[in-house]
């Protein structure tokens, strides 16, 4: 997908590692083209296949987009959860690489939620908006949350300093989803809000849960895809800070005899 | 462990008696803050009173920000994380510590909200079993955010404006159940108030399971 | 030598970041010797003792210091050691006697040996219950000094304790140094004040580009402090 052009790192121009140029692969591309395959599937499904719902007419075509990304976006959250946990205890970079690529990806599919969400809200509510529906609300609260992991993952700071903090953030806001879902849900009920809920497994059927399951599909396609591609941009950007250490420590060592003005001591 | 907790403790209440940053700067900002709110409501009283609960806490929440943020502000200083570091205090004791630091300065600050509230709101107390109940356990669970959030985002660039970015969604279910739990006991909402000092309860064994859990690997990296 | 050595490192490579402070460090100090660390800014003086102390994790080489391996568990060895810095490690709008004691409690040391302390640093008793930011930086490092004395650690790292002191606070800072090494720690110190530290110390080692480059060994049977220097 990307290509990324790597700056040799200053002063070590002839011992620099050859760096991959590109985030995409053989596997990224079979995987693209069957994420482009199944959303060709799912858009034909959700709009000419599929008829309208008998009860919520043509915006049922709305949560074959807004019904698999919140569930993928909770995968995501979950996964990050789990590689950030990973992280604090073994300090490896893989796991602190997955927890970024999935924090970034899952906080696009909650936006994405909201937004469909929203969509869906105009032409039935006659509003954009509606503090009632446990779904919209917990999904804007989770996806403040994870905005905030992602500002922090990209504030500059040293690098481990910056891990450190964005995993106990996407731990803690793990162990918030379901408080989240149970407050909102309960908030709900008070309001007696009306409610976007996926058509019933009795109730849909044939083309309709055709185009649900695809839409499932697709966007767990699309979201594998982005996060091969957001790991590898990162894993990139970790090995063109790197530099050669063998090389940085001659370096280090050969001050001995030069002298230095000014650097102070380096604490 | 308990030990190095209540010795935290005495140690930034010490430093707030000397300083009284809470007293002189938090508790005149929530005073505001009332009066800011009777401005924005057109001093609508009816209005004010069915909407005590919600006005309290996120009061509670600005005022719980800027404790926090002073807390965690007074451990970074001249090569203050490297000494507590090399000491002997566990760094659950500390997280915990300034949890209870954190949570007395928070419990001084909403008892002058709260005689404000009712003199200049007129609220008519009722339920006070409810309340009671809540306001400790809500306190409890802002005030273990505060002690994670707080430092972690002390050590980074625009921490100001980082804070409140991570404590306060994180302490949006906290607001939903304690004004909730206000509500049914003022009698401006129905349904069960204790279900949501339950809540109120388990947000609050969350938030200090995970500060203590994660506080080792926040203190090496401050 | 016939303790255990109290420091072992060899070819320690330490990072911050990226960047190698440490960057192959040979170096062996036995049971109460006296070290004084010297070299040009930025060669790794401080970074040195800070490793030594459990602060910079050890990425390659071996380091152990008191018995404990610092590559395994670098969080074990700190309690037993003592580091003066030069920041003063101190809470301002505290007291000197109220920051002493805590420190002292912080290390489950008995917060009554804090008066102790304090004196040992000839702290004055009036200057004992004044907030720390209204103290000079001389009796502020006194401070710092007697915070670190009070934990009695077995190994002082000490990074250049005679700034900011007048000849009265670095004769006491010598005198400190030769009584923790007579009561069997040992002193790994560096200091610009090259005089006044090779007459304190027992050997001088020399560290340029994060590694050592000169070491004038030990001097086991020398505690008096001669001032030869190799």
């Amino acid at each position: 997908m990307t290509d990324q052009t790597s700056a040799a790192p200053a002063g070590t121009a002839d011992t620099a590692k050859p760096v991959a140029m590109s985030t995409s692969s053989r596997g990224t591309k079979a995987l693209g083209l069957l994420t482009l395959v199944s959303a060709v599937f799912t858009i034909l499904y959700s709009f000419w296949f599929s008829k309208a719902d008998v009860e919520l007419g043509n915006t049922v075509r709305i949560l074959y987009v807004h019904v698999p990304t919140v569930s993928i976006a909770y995968l995501c959250m979950l996964v990050n959860a789990g590689a950030s946990a990973f992280y604090l205890w073994k300090r490896t970079a893989f796991p602190d690489l997955l927890a970024a690529a999935t924090g970034e990806i899952g906080v696009l599919l909650l936006g994405l939620t909201i937004l469909a969400g929203m969509m869906w809200g105009k032409p039935t509510w006659g509003t954009f908006w509606e503090w009632g529906d446990p779904r919209l609300t917990s999904t804007l609260l989770l996806f403040l949350m994870y905005l905030g992991y992602v500002t922090v993952r990209n504030i500059p700071a040293p690098r481990s300093a910056r891990n450190t903090r964005s995993a106990v953030i996407g731990i803690i806001s793990a162990l918030l989803i379901y408080p989240v879902k149970m407050s909102t849900e309960w908030w709900g009920s008070l309001h007696q809000g009306r409610t976007i809920s996926a058509p019933g497994a009795s109730k849909i059927h044939g083309a309709q849960e055709f185009a649900l399951y695809s839409g499932f599909l697709t966007f767990m396609l699309f979201a594998a895809w982005l996060t091969i591609h957001r790991f590898r941009v990162g894993w990139l950007q970790d090995q063109a800070d790197a530099t050669e250490l063998d090389a940085v420590i001659a370096d280090r060592r050969a001050e001995a005899g030069a002298e230095q003005f000014g650097l102070g001591e380096v604490h | 462990m308990w030990h190095d907790v209540w010795l935290v403790c005495r140690k930034d209440l010490r430093i707030e008696a000397r300083t009284r940053v809470t007293l002189n700067h938090v508790a005149p900002f929530v005073l505001t803050v009332v009066m800011l709110f009777a401005f924005a409501l057109d001093a609508d009283t009816t209005l004010l009173r069915r909407a005590t609960g919600g006005l309290f806490w996120v009061t509670v929440l600005f005022a719980a920000n800027a404790i926090a943020q002073r807390s965690a502000s007074v451990d970074r200083p001249d090569g203050l994380p490297d000494a507590l570091r090399l000491s002997n205090l566990s760094p659950a004791g500390m997280f915990l510590g300034k949890t209870l630091s954190l949570f007395l300065q928070l419990t001084a600050t909403e008892l002058v909200l709260a005689v404000a509230m009712v003199l200049m709101y007129d609220v008519r107390l009722r339920g006070i079993a409810l309340i009671l109940a809540s306001i400790p356990l809500g306190t409890l669970a802002i005030a273990a955010v505060g002690s994670v959030y707080g430092p972690l985002a002390a050590g980074l660039q625009g921490r100001e404006s980082i804070l409140p970015l991570l404590m306060l969604p994180a302490l949006a279910p906290v607001l939903l159940a304690a004004t909730n739990a206000f509500g049914v006991a003022f009698g401006t909402t129905v349904g069960p108030g204790w279900r949501w000092v339950v809540m109120l309860g388990m947000l609050g064994a969350i938030y200090v399971a995970a500060g203590t859990a994660t506080s080792a690997a926040l203190l090496e990296e401050t | 030598m016939p303790l255990d050595p109290v420091i072992q490192l060899h070819g320690a490579v330490a990072l911050l970041g990226q960047f190698p402070v440490l960057a192959g460090v040979d170096l062996e100090v036995g049971d109460g010797e006296r070290v004084l660390l010297r070299g040009p800014n930025g060669a790794g003086k401080t970074s040195l003792l800070r490793t030594c102390a459990g602060l910079i994790p050890v990425s390659s080489g071996s380091a152990t210091v008191l018995g404990h391996d610092l590559r395994a568990d670098r969080r074990s060895v700190r309690p037993l050691v003592g580091l003066m810095a030069h920041t003063t490690g101190l809470y301002d709008e505290l007291t000197a006697a109220d920051n002493v004691r805590f420190w002292a409690e912080a290390c489950r040391v008995d917060p009554a040996d804090a008066a102790g302390a304090m004196d040992r640093v000839g702290l004055a008793t009036r200057l004992r219950t004044v907030p720390v930011n209204r103290l000079s930086t001389g009796q502020r490092r006194r401070v710092s000094l007697a915070a670190m004395i009070v934990r009695r650690p077995r190994l002082w790292l000490l990074d250049e304790p005679h700034a900011g002191l007048d000849t009265v606070g670095r004769d006491l800072v010598d005198r400190l140094i030769g009584d923790a090494a007579a009561a069997g720690a040992t002193v790994l110190f560096a200091s610009h004040d090259l005089e006044r530290a090779d007459a304190v110390a027992d050997r001088t080692v020399s560290i340029v580009g994060g590694a050592v480059a000169e070491d004038t060994g030990p001097r086991p049977a020398d505690r008096t402090g001669a001032d030869d220097v190799a």
